[in-house]
């Protein structure tokens, strides 16, 4: 085989790693160069993207394989044994200088490192630890690092990963667990949740510790997955409650939804349609709710059920609970305000400290709302009340997009 | 009309110390005109002359001290960053109001408040873009072996604002970035900050001469876009296109988004790919088996089966089983209710608060729990959903039943002298039935396998009995309960 120039192996490479939609550089440790040997800083909180691809994704991590060889064969996945992709493989060094190299010129906030599985899962796991650790302790790199844990790896590994990285994640991929077995024959549920459930550990223990002495962090950004949407027949009422017992399991930060995308190279085990990608996006709503508005999973979608297409599930669970509606702006607390449809966390919190100095009228709503028109159905204003508007039949067909014409692909 | 003349574009002392000479003085803001030095000078000068002579703000001291909200200087801060021309009256006129409405910044619907806010967002805003839209050129200079220099636009002036985060993530490296209101020059030491540059007099090589690794850069930025899935509209929000000239990778975008359709064609065309031989045959673990077939034929035996259990439907929002752990030759079995939380995520019994509370009742019965093998009726964590936790469930009888195949299966390999059932669940799985617990203890049950069973509280019950006094009465019967049980084990 002809040697591959380090250019092409970074494009072989960075290919086979954009099918995983996590690019987050949030919630590391703040922490800076001064001092140091090395560059690097984390800010805490929010991270940068640094750039966007046509595709609308952040890039804000240098997102790589170490290698695209794997034993695996999952059928959704490019780097299958059986894909027929040209194959590379990376240095422990030429990763270090590409990210490095990146970083220096602030093209990046760090490395996002994931591989294919060669020789065993342990051996695969000890390479990507390997980079992790060069970059901090050679390198004295300081900038953030995401590390794909192996779930088969043995867990002293894991916990070595998560050391070196402020955020490692093991993909679920599929919703279902039987569908797991079908497209990913060598993976094992049991074996990614005891992985996360460790992870969930060591990043308490490592909590506990870390209040009492200044010892290295155990991924302080936590733990994110991913689950691809439309690869097999799940709802996304399972999809989501799926995401909420592992939000609850394994107090991940994020579940990424990915609408499953074809692949080059791909199997006749996948269907051949993929779901439009709003599909993705009312999942992300869903989650959003879950996560920062105070929903249930069970009042935002049933488990056999899916999201609706056309409007978001904030509107649509608002058309369904309409004795919940209007809603006196003016009077009625945190909780009930977030569940407005058009109402945002930001907004909410600036209406409850208008009104404790004046009462809302309709104009500080537009003022402090985007789309005042969605919203008067559901709301009652010093100088409002929308009558018999909340309850007409005709309510979403007024407040629904119109329907427009699909693109073709 | 009083005309103020400030030292430059972003300077907020001089507009402090005006506005503080203005407001005492009673000067309203449509009195008040704001001009910088050397911009747009000549335009006030006719004003100015026309009117009162200009006040240079150093002279102006006295007045009565007022204060103002913290919030108030905060924002200040962020808007006279801004380009808008309106900024130094817009806060004038603010601060002017506030002497009446001391609570005017909290009514975010008023417009001028409104406004402020919009000013300041679009300020952090461009902040933030210039932390992320900044790119270096590695340059060569005399001996130095790595110097970086950044020729960048930003869309206020941000510049100086930003140098602090720039300084702490590359500390070690000798930098400079170069903007039309100001230049950073970092030397791994000190900061200078000098007057902006004109891009003409940006150093030849950031127009010609290109680093060697901006084609990396554009590969990578190539390669990891999703042709599948195009959403340019959300790409030119969060990277306008008033940054592309001074992105590298910008201008691959157009030929991107040209392909791309195409692109996906060809890869949905492509016929599937069959599967060639290399594929490992993987031998499958046994799944969806009741193993009512076969027996485990010791304790890790039944660990391991219990991994595939599928007699009920625990196992889908569990981790993993959790079975009983201790000597294979206890005299004494501890049977509890189901996993909880952390036993869940750790695949042992008794290692959360439940367990501590147990660990301290057996120390104090005088019962060595490395002499006891503890377990529980249920093996899988049953639970719901509340919020971002989960809500222990109480197993039901079919729950228990199902699982009772395993606990029977320990007891088989383990054969203790006593059981000790803890709380109803334990009861029932051990016994076959329910038996109240009050009335049941400090007596020996024969149990059919000639073991002798032992009725007691849960752990986890005297964790939640609210009153102390009750919850002290309730740990005393438990201990003596568990001292009953060892003393019938000898």
């Amino acid at each position: 085989m002809a040697t591959l120039s380090l250019k092409r192996k970074l494009e072989i490479l960075s290919d086979a790693a954009k099918y995983d939609a996590s690019c987050a550089s949030s919630g590391g440790t703040k922490r800076d160069s001064r001092g140091g040997k090395g560059v690097g800083s984390v800010e805490g909180g929010m991270g940068i993207c640094h750039a966007y691809a046509p595709d609308g994704r952040c890039i804000s991590l240098l997102k790589i394989l170490l290698t695209n060889f794997c034993v695996y064969d999952c059928a959704y996945c490019v780097n299958r044994v059986s894909s027929n992709v040209t194959r590379a493989r990376f240095s422990v060094e030429e990763v270090c200088d590409l990210t490095l190299g990146f970083y220096k010129r602030n093209y990046i906030e760090g490395l996002f490192l994931s591989s294919g599985i060669i020789r065993s899962p342990d051996y695969t796991m000890e390479e990507l630890v390997r980079v992790a650790k060069t970059l901090r302790e050679v390198h004295d790199f300081r900038g953030y690092i995401h590390l794909k844990v192996i779930p088969e790896a043995a867990p002293a590994l894991v916990n070595e990963a998560a050391l070196y990285a402020d955020r490692v994640s093991i993909n679920i991929e599929l919703p279902r667990d039987d569908s797991l077995n079908r497209l990913a024959p060598e993976k094992d549920v049991a074996g990614i949740k005891k992985a996360m459930g460790a992870v969930r550990l060591g990043v308490e223990a490592g909590a506990e510790k870390g209040r009492k002495a200044r010892a290295p962090k155990f991924a302080p950004a936590g733990q994110s997955t991913q689950l691809i949407v439309g690869a097999d027949a799940a709802p996304d009422g399972e999809i989501l409650k799926r995401s909420e017992s592992l939000y609850g399991a394994y107090s991940l930060r994020r579940v990424y939804y990915s609408a499953f995308s074809p692949i080059p190279d791909s199997t006749a085990r996948l269907p051949l349609q993929r779901p439009p990608l709003v599909r993705e996006h009312r999942l992300y709503q869903a989650d959003w709710l879950m996560r920062s508005y105070g929903f249930e999973r069970a009042e935002i979608v049933a488990e056999g059920e899916d999201l609706e297409l056309e409007i978001d599930p904030k509107l649509a669970w608002a058309l369904k609970n309409r004795a919940a509606f209007p809603l006196d702006l003016n009077t009625a607390d945190r909780e009930q305000m977030l569940r407005v449809p058009g109402l945002g966390v930001r907004s909410v919190d600036r209406m409850l400290e208008v009104r404790r100095i004046k009462a809302l009228t309709l104009e500080d709503v537009r003022r402090l709302t985007r789309g005042l028109e969605k919203l008067k159905p559901f709301i009652v204003t010093a100088d409002w009340t929308p009558g018999g508007l909340t309850d007409r039949a005709d309510l979403r067909e007024r407040l629904a997009p119109p329907p427009q014409q699909m693109r073709l692909f | 009309m009083q005309v103020i003349r400030l030292a430059s574009e972003t300077d907020l002392t001089g507009w402090r110390a005006a506005a503080r000479s203005l407001r005492s003085l009673g000067v309203a803001p449509e009195e008040a005109l704001w001009t910088v030095d050397g911009a747009g000078g000549d335009l006030f000068a006719a004003t100015a002359t026309g009117g009162e002579a200009p006040m240079p703000p150093q002279a102006q001291q006295g007045g009565a001290p007022f204060t103002v909200p913290r919030e108030f200087v905060e924002l200040a801060d962020l808007v006279v960053l801004h380009r808008s021309d309106e900024r130094f009256a817009l806060l004038y006129r603010m601060l002017w109001r506030l002497a009446r409405e001391p609570q005017l910044l909290h009514i975010h619907s008023d417009p001028d408040v409104q406004k402020a806010r919009h000013l300041a967002a679009d300020v952090s805003r461009a902040a933030h873009k210039m932390k992320a839209f900044v790119r270096f050129r590695q340059v060569a200079e005399g001996d130095q072996t790595e110097r970086y220099v950044a020729w960048f636009e930003p869309a206020h002036r941000v510049t100086e604002m930003v140098a602090p985060f720039f300084v702490a993530r590359f500390a070690t490296m000798d930098f400079s970035i170069l903007t039309p209101d100001a230049c950073l020059h970092w030397d791994t030491k000190a900061l200078v900050v000098l007057p902006g540059a004109d891009p003409a007099d940006a150093p030849t090589n950031l127009q010609g001469g290109e680093d060697a690794l901006e084609d990396y850069w554009r590969a990578y930025y190539a390669s990891i876009f999703n042709p599948a899935r195009l959403k340019t509209a959300s790409m030119q929000q969060h990277m306008p296109k008033r940054y592309w000239r001074n992105l590298p990778e910008a201008r691959l975008i157009p030929d991107l988004i040209a392909r791309a359709e195409t692109r996906t064609a060809a890869m949905v065309r492509q016929p599937s790919s069959i599967p060639d031989r290399v594929i490992r045959q993987v031998t499958r673990k046994l799944r969806d088996g009741t193993f009512d077939d076969q027996q485990p034929a010791n304790l890790e035996e039944v660990a391991a089966m219990i991994q595939a259990c599928r007699r009920c439907d625990l196992w889908r929002d569990a981790t993993q089983g959790v079975a009983g752990e201790g000597p294979s030759r206890a005299k004494l079995m501890l049977v509890g209710e189901q996993p909880g939380d952390q036993e869940d995520l750790a695949g042992k019994p008794f290692v959360g608060p439940a367990g501590q509370m147990l660990d301290r009742a057996l120390a104090e019965a005088g019962v060595p729990r490395d002499q006891t093998y503890v377990t529980n009726a249920v093996k899988h964590f049953k639970h719901e959903p509340r919020g971002k936790r989960r809500l222990h469930k109480t197993p039901n009888t079919g729950e228990v039943t199902a699982c009772r195949w395993w606990l029977d299966h320990e007891r088989r390999l383990v054969k203790p002298r006593v059981v000790v059932a803890l709380g109803a669940t334990a009861v029932t799985s051990v016994f076959g039935k329910a038996l109240p617990i009050a009335g049941a203890r400090q007596t020996a049950h024969q149990l059919p396998d000639q073991s002798q069973g032992v009725v007691t509280y849960h752990p986890s019950y005297l964790l939640r009995v609210p009153d102390a006094e009750a919850k002290a009465k309730a740990y005393a019967m438990f201990v003596e309960d568990l001292r009953f049980a060892w003393r019938l084990v000898a």
